[in-house]
């Protein structure tokens, strides 16, 4: 419960943080950097260094390079529905989610041998 | 300088907007930690990268938007879509960026933990910019290839006749 409790606190600073950041830069596109910055990775790795040790966190960084690079593929997506489709930002960033899970685990499974 | 800091967009931000982003972001974090520990690190790791504020993030930014051209009168919903794409293709350099982070995070975690931060997040900064910067170059080279093209077609031809005199 307490080690909730932390990660909820130390992630909520991190992301609020960055969030704040890519808020006040222009122009958008550079803010949008941020958008994709790893503010999760750097509250949840440093929690996993503490309860965990540095192993688990190696893990656990080394697939979240499918994560990223499903991230990738998300944000093309999230783009596309937006300007071809014309959709709205909420429904394009949660329909594109299935993309990123897809290519996530569809990452994993190929490189790592089984997600 | 191209890149600016712009404190008045804070403005445009309500306070729940933040408690909003505060609050995904602890839960994606606890989420992610809840993953790890059900189905493993190499699972829980995926979701290191998931886009779980970015549903927030962009949504916010096309409101903001809207908000500001409805002011002038305008509906904005078609300025609000294009801000939020602006911010989505920046978030696709970020994401070379995060797996640059993910890439010398991985390295160098089990020789020295303070090291492996300072690196990846340097890294992360470092390439993510880079990206940006190229990107930026090649669609400045772009447009003005393309008003360089428009320009020569709309030039006048010299008179063909002063030509045949000479």
């Amino acid at each position: 419960m307490t080690e909730s409790v932390i990660r909820f606190l130390i992630g909520g600073v991190i992301v609020s943080t960055f969030a704040i950041i890519g808020d006040v830069l222009r122009p958008k596109s550079f803010a949008g950097l941020f958008g994709a910055a790893p503010s999760v990775a750097l509250a949840t790795l440093g929690v996993a260094v503490v309860t965990h040790d540095a192993a688990y966190a190696a893990v656990q960084s080394h697939s979240m390079m499918f994560g990223a690079a499903a991230l990738c593929l998300y944000s093309m997506t999230v783009c596309r529905l937006l300007m071809r489709q014309h959709m709205r930002a909420l429904s394009a960033s949660l329909l594109a989610t299935a993309v990123w899970l897809v290519a996530a685990l569809g990452l994993q499974a190929v490189f790592s041998g089984g997600a | 300088m191209l890149i600016r800091i712009s404190p008045s967009a804070l403005k445009d931000g309500k306070w729940h907007e933040y408690v909003i982003r505060f609050a995904l972001g602890g839960a994606a974090t606890v989420a992610t930690g809840l993953i790890a520990k059900a189905l493993g690190p190499a699972i829980g790791g995926l979701f290191l990268a998931l886009p779980a504020i970015f549903c927030a993030s962009v949504t916010l930014i096309e409101a903001h938007e809207i908000r500001r051209k409805r002011r002038q009168g305008l509906s904005g919903e078609r300025r609000g879509r294009e801000a939020a794409a602006l911010d989505t293709a920046g978030a696709v350099l970020g994401s070379f960026g995060m797996l640059a982070f993910a890439a010398v995070f991985s390295t160098l975690v089990q020789s020295s933990v303070a090291a492996a931060f300072v690196a990846a997040t340097t890294a992360w900064l470092v390439v993510s910019v880079t990206a940006w910067a190229i990107r930026r170059k090649l669609r400045v080279a772009a447009t003005t290839r393309k008003v360089a093209g428009r320009r020569d077609t709309s030039r006048p031809q010299p008179p063909l006749v002063s030509w045949r005199r000479r």
